[in-house]
């Protein structure tokens, strides 16, 4: 990331904590304020950071994937149900059901990105499409299931939602969260930290492993990876099933650490920002985390905005009000995805069906 | 002599259907896999589907309903094809829906107001719809620019937009638009004033369909003539073919895509213009959800033809007017609905399969509908 793209960055992160200091100074110190937003801006981050090391799996290997919403939707779904069978059908306690939860996520992930995979590397389906589809059937299908299994004829449930197995629990690291003050930044939940490992592990994976370079290859230039003796299609459906896993790992964080339900649509775009999360930090995935963590901040930024909301001084009125504070996200995505601060480049062959 | 007559109409008949041949055996497997969920869940597929094809065509209210539910399917599912005809995909037909359904009531309620006058219906009906697509236009113009100037790709854009225009309508509708009726609870509009409002065909108690519908035929006309018989047309074709092409021929590709981006909102928001000066005769807040997916769907069933629009949308209004006795009779929910057009979707994007599954022969005709982020 070069040091302009990085200034700017700065900038916005700035910008957007040093409003909430002035605002909530009054009441608390600047460093709890700073505090406990760089901890909400780690936690709301954890989507759009799986969400786009999702994305740089499938196109780094040549695969556009604009499912992965419908995917992080599909898999919130499905992982919650998972986890509430077990708890109330099968009275499991708590902790295993939320664990089995969270394991039907990533297959249910998995199994979407299984059919983006068919779509578009065995039946050559634009890609486009594929993601589209892969959208419409996951919002249809939790959408239909949400309300047939809990309100419908012959519901499960007898037209009342269950009691949930809470969420997961927050891990105590250490050392490190046991810093007076600062060590909140480091209280978080189990997907969290996960998400910031598979960080580690992807760049670690895509830039120093065989697999990596294959993976890079087969999306810079499949024929070339192909005369090489390296298995194109399988390295395309492998990669795109572990987008898949980690897409699954984020919705997840939707309905079992996040909160303890589920609504219809509830993943609200995220899909679609961790994909220009992932543009922004030019498919690697130290630069999509940087630029999930932008994100997460203006999330954070709502959110101490609604917290601090009787201290905004009248001149301000305008932050008052949700609606608008809640465009932040949505507008710095279309800023960035205009090139403004750096041109980014994708994968050569991203996109493009390669025919033997 | 006889035979041979017949031979030739035969084969006329054949290439007349064959396009459909697809499309009808998408539809058909869909219908089929969606029977199986119903069972599935424990429901009874043929009672569900009786009674949405009961709902939808069985009687003349259910075919006027039918045709409201179609009229905004038509414009949107016209907009997403005037799109991908110029190789942009419009995803943002929801939010478009929203900001022209938001200023044609805005025109219709308070326009009388400002001007302390009435308004002649042939003055304030064109002015409250033409506010509507102004409004589109500018909200599909935006991502239109953005991807002709900056790169920034359309998909991702469009979608972002719908947040924003759920957002400003949500804001709008709770504050300085919102009906300020003391019985009211909702984020809605005012009603519209009576002159700014198209009258249904019929006058008769329960027939709801509209002069809309008979604007969405036409409309369909519109598109279908602006694409093939005229100049602009041909330059969003060529675009959307071919951009590199495109610019060595003289044509103005970043105008064209602008310009195209502008025009597939504006009929997205004479969509939202029409369901608030026809039907319901005001705003209110999320009317629109879902329009924007499903018109992608309808668009890709109608093989981006405007007439194979019309067939695609009628058969959508119905579903969806149908899902409403269906789920009555037998309480499966309205949601199905959503699947059986998602597996419609698949099956129409991915038509390999269905030329699997009845072993029928592809004609090679692969169309670009759309770019990576690299074009």
């Amino acid at each position: 990331m070069d040091w302009r793209r990085f200034a700017i960055i700065a900038l916005i992160i700035v910008v957007m904590f040093g409003t909430v200091v002035l605002i909530g100074t009054s009441q608390n110190s600047p460093l709890v304020i700073i505090t406990s937003m760089m901890a909400t801006t780690i936690a709301v981050a954890t989507p759009l950071t799986l969400g786009a090391l999702s994305g740089i799996y499938c196109e780094r290997a040549g695969v556009v994937n604009i499912g992965i919403e419908g995917m992080m939707l599909g898999a919130a779904f499905f992982g919650w149900l998972a986890a509430i069978y077990m708890n109330t059908i099968f009275h499991y306690p708590a902790m295993p059901s939320l664990i089995v939860g969270v394991i039907a996520a990533i297959i249910t992930g998995g199994l979407f990105a299984l059919l983006h995979a068919v779509l578009s590397i065995t039946f050559k389906v634009d890609q486009i499409i594929g993601g589209t589809v892969i959208n419409i059937l996951a919002a249809g299908i939790t959408g239909f299931l949400n309300r047939q299994l809990f309100f419908g004829a012959g519901s499960v449930f007898h037209g009342q939602i269950p009691n949930a197995p809470g969420v997961l629990p927050t891990i105590h690291i250490p050392l490190l969260a046991d810093i007076p003050t600062v060590g909140r930044i480091f209280e978080q939940q189990p997907i969290a930290i996960s998400a910031i490992l598979l960080v580690i592990i992807t760049h670690f994976v895509l830039f120093r492993t065989r697999w990596g370079l294959r993976t890079r290859a087969v999306g810079e230039h499949p024929r070339a990876a192909d005369t090489v003796g390296i298995n194109v299609i399988r390295m395309r459906y492998m990669n795109v099933i572990i987008g898949g896993f980690l897409a699954g790992l984020g919705g997840a964080y939707f309905t079992l650490e996040a909160i303890s339900s589920f609504e219809a649509n509830m993943t609200n775009g995220r899909g679609f920002i961790a994909l220009a999360a992932m543009i922004f930090g030019n498919w690697t995935p130290f630069g999509a985390w940087t630029a999930a963590l932008v994100f997460g901040a203006a999330q954070a930024l709502q959110i101490n905005l609604q917290f601090f909301r009787e201290l905004i001084p009248p001149q301000l009125a305008v932050l008052q009000n949700s609606y608008v504070v809640g465009l932040a996200p949505y507008l710095l995505t279309m800023l960035i995805l205009t090139g403004i601060i750096g041109k980014t480049i994708p994968p050569a062959a991203d996109g493009k069906v390669y025919e033997k | 002599m006889q035979s041979t007559a017949d031979k030739g109409f035969i084969r006329r008949l054949g290439q007349l259907l064959n396009p459909l041949l697809v499309p009808f055996l998408a539809i058909v497997t869909a219908v089929i896999l969606g029977g199986i969920i119903i069972k599935v869940v424990g429901g009874d597929p043929i009672a569900a589907y009786k009674g949405l094809v009961q709902g939808a065509f069985g009687s003349p209210s259910a075919l006027s309903e039918t045709a409201v539910w179609s009229t905004p399917y038509i414009f949107a599912g016209l907009a997403v094809a005037l799109g991908f005809k110029g190789g942009l995909f419009n995803i943002g037909a929801e939010g478009q829906i929203a900001f022209g359904a938001v200023a044609a009531a805005l025109i219709g309620y308070a326009l009388p107001g400002w001007l302390h006058t009435s308004i002649p219906p042939y003055i304030h009906i064109p002015l409250a719809v033409g506010a509507g697509i102004l409004a589109g236009a500018i909200w599909g113009g935006i991502p239109g620019a953005l991807k002709a100037y900056t790169g920034g790709h359309e998909v991702i854009n469009t979608i972002m937009m719908n947040y924003i225009a759920l957002n400003i309508t949500s804001y709008l509708l709770n504050g300085p638009m919102r009906d300020p009726n003391p019985l009211n609870l909702s984020a809605r509009t005012p009603e519209i004033a009576v002159s700014a409002r198209i009258p249904p065909i019929f006058d008769i108690p329960g027939m709801r369909v509209h002069w809309g519908f008979v604007l969405a035929l036409l409309m369909a006309v519109v598109v279908w003539w602006l694409l093939w018989k005229t100049t602009l047309g041909f330059e969003i074709r060529t675009v959307g073919a071919n951009p590199d092409a495109a610019k060595y021929a003289g044509i103005n590709v970043k105008w064209i895509i602008t310009l195209t981006m502008a025009l597939s909102g504006a009929l997205a928001g004479l969509a939202g213009a029409i369901e608030v000066t026809a039907l319901n005769y005001r705003h209110e807040l999320g009317f629109s959800t879902g329009y924007g997916f499903d018109a992608i769907a309808i668009a890709l069933l109608g093989k981006n033809n405007p007439y194979g629009i019309i067939l695609a949308a009628i058969l959508f209004g119905a579903m969806r007017n149908g899902a409403t006795r269906m789920q009555f009779l037998t309480q499966i929910p309205i949601d199905i609905i959503s699947v059986i057009q998602a597996l419609i979707l698949l099956f129409v994007a991915a038509d390999a399969i269905i030329r699997f599954i009845y072993r029928i022969r592809a004609r090679e005709e692969r169309v670009v509908l759309t770019r990576g982020w690299g074009g």
